[in-house]
């Protein structure tokens, strides 16, 4: 049995630990909330585990269902041309595509590509900001999802020194 | 841990600018001990839920590959002094942690 089935028990059983955090300032407020249980428990909505365990990037782009995406524009990827540390690249994307419904961030030559999904609602403005690692020097790869259509932009990377911790 | 989540909202206009840190090791499954030799295992942040008023208006899934100690920068539109922003996430090894705050 390996670490991915092992885990795949573990979301099934939905073994749960909350972690309290304390309240530091009024700025930061931390509470255990109880009030707030997401209706869904969450790991039991998605993961989507094929695209995530894909190591080939034709792989994980069919498992979110974006082999067909269009290059475009109109999304906004601001990342370092240089990256330090490959364990720590910013990547920030504002997508003007009408209707974003989805940000995809991949990492081209990860072993495996897809770092991270965000759905988002109409009440979100469709930016993101965030830090990933990259094991080597490579595209990063945006793909936006708009009224069910997917958009592309990519840029290059250079990573100095790879983050993936190998 | 005493504290594994910072959040700060800040109020712009009608948009509330929201920035989350989030204390968890990610471990890639790659990395080996220093000391024993051994591979430290998969250990990373898989789903993130954010909600406005407990309306759900993010919703993300991770891989090990986004870096440690999660950063996350989101705008939240229609925002409004009052309003309760929440976070929520969900390790690989089902432990979670959530934090809330009010927009001023």
């Amino acid at each position: 049995m390996n670490a991915r089935s092992t885990q795949s028990i573990r979301r099934i059983l939905l073994r749960r630990k909350f972690l309290c955090a304390l309240a530091l300032s009024s700025t930061y407020v931390a509470t255990f909330a109880a009030g707030w249980l997401h209706p869904v428990r969450l790991l039991a909505a998605q993961w989507n585990e094929a695209a995530f365990d894909a190591r080939a990037l034709g792989d994980a782009l069919k498992y979110i269902g974006a082999t067909a995406a269009i290059e475009s524009d109109q999304i906004q990827l601001k990342a370092p041309e240089i990256a330090e540390n490959g364990a720590i690249v910013p990547v920030e994307i504002v997508s003007r595509i009408p209707a974003t419904q989805s940000i995809y961030i991949i990492a081209d030559k990860n072993p495996q590509p897809l770092v991270a999904i965000f759905d988002i609602t109409g009440d979100m403005e469709p930016f993101i900001s965030t830090r990933i690692k990259m094991g080597e020097s490579s595209k990063v790869r945006v793909l936006v999802k708009a009224a069910g259509k997917f958009y592309v932009a990519t840029q290059e990377v250079k990573v100095t020194i790879g983050g993936c911790g190998g | 841990m005493a504290d594994s989540m910072k959040i700060r909202a800040q109020l712009q206009g009608n948009v509330a600018d929201v920035k989350v840190l989030m204390l968890h090791p990610m471990e890639t499954g790659l990395r080996k001990d220093p000391i024993t030799g051994d591979i430290i295992p998969l250990h990373f942040i898989q789903r993130v839920v954010a909600s406005h008023n407990g309306k759900t208006v993010l919703d993300a899934q991770w891989s090990q590959a986004v870096s440690k100690n999660p950063f996350v920068n989101f705008r939240i539109r229609s925002a409004k002094t009052g309003d309760k922003v929440a976070v929520r996430w969900e390790d690989n090894k089902g432990e979670t942690a959530s934090i809330e705050t009010t927009l001023n």
